[in-house]
């Protein structure tokens, strides 16, 4: 099968049940202290964009979760992996 | 008695040196310092992690160095009882690598800590605590930015005596305040089943000399000397 480009990006964000001071701290010290505060909550994270050839959409993502797992990309303990999405480069 | 420890070299480690040196010039044990591409796990009694950045910290810390092939050697070393220890960044090396449960996450107050701390002794039967008593406190030195301990599992941890040291008054009270970083239930080190694999925050290879201490302790000096004791009781 021809390979084909593709861009995935995922996003790694801390567990609810571990605290996120980082999130915390945007929402207090900056946001809420703005007048913003129809915001009740903010968590932050950290994002990849990865560049990958692969057979199609599905096989790119397969490939890049495979990989986060068993390359630990995102710590299970504590963080959750969200696949934002995969798009043609 | 012969016998030999390394101290692992990450691209970034800073506390390799500190390390060594109380090895061979305070407690006069052969310690070598290798890189960790180099490393072979069958010259070696026991390993210590050193603390520092392994790999700039990027993506989190102690992860890429937790794939290096340092750390499959180490593996060898971990499953027939030789001990392996993480100081600092070698601790989230080691939670990394998945040789010790939890994780270690950015410290609460989002900001680098770096001041002396009182650590409760809560086992001392693992490979570098066995030269102190249960619910001693020592006086031993943080340096991080990333040493929340958390884990899911707490229950377990203490089920299995696994929780090693954890951060108190100098009374050994576990309050609030004693604890630097927002770490679960005060927990500045854990160990594996074993007891062999131990993981700490703090900086015992910077509390060995007298002239190093505020207070003129050297209680790091008996984390050291209890890993001594722990190889020559195995290999007696």
């Amino acid at each position: 099968m021809m390979q084909a480009n593709f861009i995935v990006e995922i996003i790694m964000t801390n567990k609810e049940m571990a605290r996120d001071p980082v999130g915390e701290t945007i929402k207090r010290d900056l946001l809420a202290k703005k007048g913003y505060d129809m915001i009740s909550n903010v968590r932050s994270g950290q994002y990849l964009r990865i560049n990958i050839s692969a057979d199609n959409e599905e096989n790119a993502k397969e490939i890049i979760e495979d990989m986060c797992n068993k390359l630990r990309i995102f710590n299970p303990v504590t963080q959750n992996l969200t696949i934002l999405r995969v798009s043609k480069s | 008695m012969n016998f030999k420890i390394a101290v692992i070299q990450f691209p970034a480690a800073n506390c390799d040196l500190d390390a060594i040196h109380v090895l061979n010039d305070v407690i006069n044990v052969k310690a070598d310092l290798v890189w960790h591409n180099h490393f072979k796990e069958s010259k070696y009694d026991g390993v210590i992690l050193p603390g520092g950045f392994a790999f700039g910290d990027y993506l989190r810390a102690g992860i890429i160095a937790a794939h290096s092939p340092a750390i499959d050697e180490a593996k060898i070393m971990l499953k027939d009882g030789r001990p392996v220890i993480g100081i600092c960044n070698g601790f989230q090396i080691l939670t990394e690598a998945q040789f010790l449960p939890g994780a270690l996450l950015r410290n609460e107050s989002l900001k680098f800590v770096c001041k002396w701390v009182n650590l409760k002794v809560e086992n001392n039967k693992t490979a570098c605590t066995n030269k102190m008593n249960e619910g001693d406190v020592l006086a031993i030195p943080i340096a991080h930015g990333e040493g929340r301990y958390y884990t899911d599992n707490l229950e377990e941890l203490e089920k299995n005596n696994q929780i090693v040291f954890r951060y108190s008054t100098e009374q050994g009270d576990l309050t609030k305040n004693a604890n630097p970083n927002g770490s679960l239930d005060n927990i500045a080190g854990v160990c594996n089943l074993e007891q062999n694999c131990i993981g700490l925050m703090p900086h015992p290879e910077r509390a060995s000399e007298a002239i190093l201490s505020p207070k003129r302790t050297e209680h790091g000096k008996l984390f050291f000397e209890s890993i001594v004791e722990f190889i020559t009781r195995r290999l007696s």
